[in-house]
């Protein structure tokens, strides 16, 4: 019997190496023409401290974690008792731990036919000079797997570039280790062999694709203050942004990068800057100013577990709320959620397009399991979506940077322009742009401030729709649940159960018509996200009456929702 | 030079300012136009950014670029300005409130950035759109306030030792009772490559009127800039807080990181390859 999916999960103390090992072996699969993905989990501790890296590797394309896992392999136990629910495991699945490191803790005992294999890692690593752990464990998972050894080989030498021949002949020898050891342990199916490669794979991140989704919508300048998990996204754009003629500048507080974005927008750049929920919490005055002034910025907020400092290293969908109705006054701006690892990238590259195209503000809601996943994907379409900013051609006196028009939109000129100069205003606005308290002024900009938002046609983006056009049954989701919430849909058709998804990329301003129409003919609703409070529920409840029976099902992390949750709340709704 | 802008009056808007009559602000913004006039500026290379008070309100009393943000964010908002738009010449003014207390770390870090730009700071010690009430640069015994009935009871800041010690690269103070000073420092300031700090004294005549008596206690000892720190410190220890001229005019480089392209947005994706 062969696998389409396996799933494994290497966990121990920091120094143990298992976010090494994981991306190695991820990166060696892709070579083999395998799809998969890896997620991280990982303590507060600045070094050290319990970790584990979580495998998907699969014969077709991944987005999201299955049940649980196949394969644990453990360096050790340290602190496990704190994370042990994130490591469920599949029924009949198999723990792999060193005798040294103690027995296996009973609360991962607790699963169905669970299986054990003592495999010395230590002993087998310390007679091969320069040898460590996490490549026997690689070489032994390698072999389990039916993985060919050369593509661990061929991965582990680019890790040890420059590192000299001794570095790389140990490691060859500990991936044999390692391989070894397997043959003594039996009734593990490998994956099945895998399409051939027709091109390219990539291997990358949410965060990065975030920054790479950024740069390709023509972000040319963007403002940072570090913050987990959102800091990947600003340290990959500050090399790469140069490179195509931009900007990183690293701030003093959230307070400066938000207002220097707007500055940089102001001057005509696309401008960008990622924060979490913290960051995003400083940064709602200005974004209300952003909505005021109409300056078109991006904000990708990479979600972690909330509220205050809440849980900074792993992942919650608990920023919606926030992000919707944080702003004070009637402040219409647009939120945007990536429906997976890849979609990362399109949906901050449609961000800045929907941000340039309404000179308004966008908040992008990743989060920790999609910003710091790494995925094996196809590589992305070119797409054309790339920020284009309505600018005056000809501008006759008086110009008037906030002409009320029939979209919304009015002609934003840049400094530079004869004839353009304006005073950009949080205040309250004449067309002209001079200060007004008067009552026809301030409805006339809230109306139109609104009518470009709620007016504009996002197009087919606004979702992903997918399933059965004559079920019953529709789940609607957002972001990262999207992903297990495919999952059970396709387990659901396995068992000739019909289900339709709608997982929504436009969370804000609620797209009400298209909603209609992708529910039209269900009569039950499941609305699935990863928050205690079902914030998306909610939102969606208080813009429209959804189809039918509405039921939610929504809880925190960190632990992510899983495909079985979802189909069982499907089957019993 | 374009012929349009010959006149300090082709950069004033037709706008009504809205401060008090005998507001120090007139003259600072009088200043500040005639400065551009005489720097031979093309207002549409100009920009003026503010935060919130009285002074913030400058911008769009001008013919120029401006953009009036919220309270404490001028200088992140002028700074992210400069460093996209290296080509423009970037101003940034307002109050004391806005720019020790609230705008205060943004203060001292846009010192340390050094980016090119122009800070203007009116202090007049108070707050004056609020209606009154102690700024960090009030005395500690001042009891106009119903805020603060006994006195802020602070010591108050002194900004131009804030500036030094940050790293700003060129520190002045002038009095907007003397507008020829004020513009020629401007046109210092605006023409040094740094980040300039102009700290204008400005009588808030409506909640601080025994200001009026300004005039009779500025001196103008700070006689030639000092680009030696410790001499500029030395002559900080002495201020009284109205001593005028340019303090400090240094050599630190100004931070504008700049780069060319050098490869195609569609080659960016080739690093994910695997």
């Amino acid at each position: 019997m062969t696998l389409s999916s396996v799933s494994i999960a290497l966990t121990g103390s920091g120094g143990a190496g298992v976010m090494t090992a994981g991306q190695i072996l991820l990166d060696a699969a892709a070579k083999a023409g395998f799809y998969g993905l890896m997620g991280r989990t990982l303590g507060p501790q600045i070094r050290g401290g319990e970790s584990a890296a979580l495998l998907r590797l699969a014969t077709g394309p991944v987005d999201g974690p299955d049940d649980g896992y196949d394969i644990l392999l453990a360096f050790d136990w340290g602190n496990i008792e704190r994370f042990q629910d994130e490591l469920p495991l599949n029924t009949g699945g198999l723990i792999i731990a060193d005798p040294h490191q103690g027995a296996v803790p009973d609360i991962m005992l607790t699963g169905d036919d669970i299986r054990t294999a003592m495999v010395p890692f230590h002993d087998l690593a310390k007679p091969i000079a320069g040898g460590r752990v996490n490549m026997v464990g690689l070489g032994l998972i390698a072999a389990l797997i039916g993985l060919d050894p050369a593509f661990l080989l061929d991965r582990v030498a680019r890790q040890l570039a420059g590192k000299g021949e001794a570095a790389l002949e140990a490691s060859r020898a500990a991936l044999a280790a390692g391989a070894a050891a397997a043959a003594d342990i039996a009734g593990v199916s490998p994956l099945a062999a895998p399409a051939p490669r027709t091109g390219d794979r990539w291997s990358i991140t949410g965060n990065d694709a975030a920054g790479l989704g950024a740069i390709q919508g023509g972000v040319r300048f963007c403002a940072a203050y570090p913050i987990t998990p959102a800091t990947d996204i600003l340290e990959w754009l500050a090399p790469n942004l140069p490179k195509v003629g931009g900007t990183l500048v690293q701030c003093e507080d959230e307070l400066a990068s938000i207002n220097m974005i707007i500055g940089s927008s102001f001057g005509g750049t696309p401008s960008l800057t990622a924060t979490s929920g913290p960051g995003l919490a400083l940064m709602t005055e200005s974004l209300g100013l952003a909505v005021a002034s109409e300056t078109p910025v991006v904000v990708v907020n990479v979600q972690r577990g909330g509220p205050s400092t809440g849980i900074p290293t792993k992942s919650e969908q608990a920023d919606l709320n926030i992000a919707v109705n944080g702003l004070h006054g009637d402040a219409p701006h647009v939120v945007t959620a990536p429906l997976s690892i890849g979609d990362c990238l399109f949906t901050t590259q449609w961000s800045v397009h929907l941000a340039e195209a309404m000179q308004t503000a966008v908040i992008v809601l990743s989060d920790q399991t999609l910003g710091q996943s790494r995925a094996i994907i196809d590589p992305p379409a070119d797409l054309a979506f790339v920020g284009k900013r309505r600018v005056p051609e000809r501008i006759e006196a008086p110009y008037e940077r906030y002409a009320v028009t029939a979209d919304g939109v009015s002609p934003m000129a840049l400094p530079g322009q004869e004839g353009g100069a304006y005073t950009g205003d949080g205040l309250e606005h004449d067309p002209v742009g001079h200060p007004s308290t008067q009552t026809a002024h301030h409805q006339a900009q809230l109306d139109k401030r609104r009518r470009k938002v709620e007016g504009f046609d996002y197009g087919d983006h606004w979702a992903e729709v997918d399933g059965d056009p004559d079920a019953d049954i529709a789940i609607v989701t957002w972001g990262s649940t999207a992903a297990p919430a495919r999952e059970a849909m396709a387990r659901a058709r396995a068992l000739g159960f019909k289900v339709r998804l709608v997982a929504v990329r436009l969370i804000h301003p609620v797209p009400v018509d298209r909603l209609r129409y992708a529910l039209s003919g269900v009569s039950r609703v499941l609305v699935v996200e990863q928050n205690h409070d079902g914030q998306y529920w909610r939102h969606l409840r208080a813009h429209m009456d959804l189809p039918g029976t509405v039921a939610a099902l929504h809880r925190p992390g960190p632990v992510g929702l899983r495909p079985r949750e979802i189909l069982a709340r499907l089957q019993s709704q | 030079m374009d012929a349009v802008v010959a006149k300090p009056q082709s950069f004033k808007s037709d706008l009504k300012p809205v401060w008090c009559p005998g507001c120090g602000d007139f003259a600072v913004l009088s200043a500040i136009t005639r400065t551009l006039t005489e720097l031979g500026l093309p207002p549409r290379e100009v920009a003026l950014i503010s935060g919130i008070g009285c002074s913030s309100r400058l911008p769009a009393y001008t013919s120029v670029y401006g953009f009036h943000g919220v309270h404490g964010r001028a200088l992140p908002l002028a700074s992210g300005l400069k460093l996209a738009r290296p080509d423009l010449t970037v101003l940034s003014v307002g109050g004391d409130g806005d720019g020790f207390s609230i705008g205060g770390n943004h203060f001292v870090h846009a010192c340390r950035r050094n980016v090119d730009l122009t800070y203007i700071v009116m202090d007049n010690s108070v707050y004056g759109m609020t209606k009154g009430q102690a700024s960090p640069t009030t005395e500690a015994d001042w009891t106009g306030s119903k805020l603060t009935p006994e006195g802020p009871g602070l010591a108050p800041f002194r900004p131009l030792e804030m500036a030094l010690s940050s790293g700003a690269s060129f520190i002045a103070r002038a009095f907007s009772g003397d507008p020829l000073e004020l513009t020629r420092q401007l046109c210092a300031a605006i023409e040094h490559r740094g980040f300039s700090f102009v700290h204008v004294l400005s009588p808030c005549v409506t909640y601080r009127p025994e200001q009026k008596g300004w005039r009779a206690r500025v001196h103008g000892s700070f006689e030639a800039p000092t680009a030696d720190r410790r001499e500029a410190f030395l002559r900080l220890l002495d201020d009284d807080g109205f001593a005028t001229g340019i303090l400090y005019q240094g050599r630190e480089t100004p931070f504008q990181p700049t780069a060319q392209a050098t490869a195609p947005v569609a080659a960016l994706g080739a690093q994910f390859a695997v």
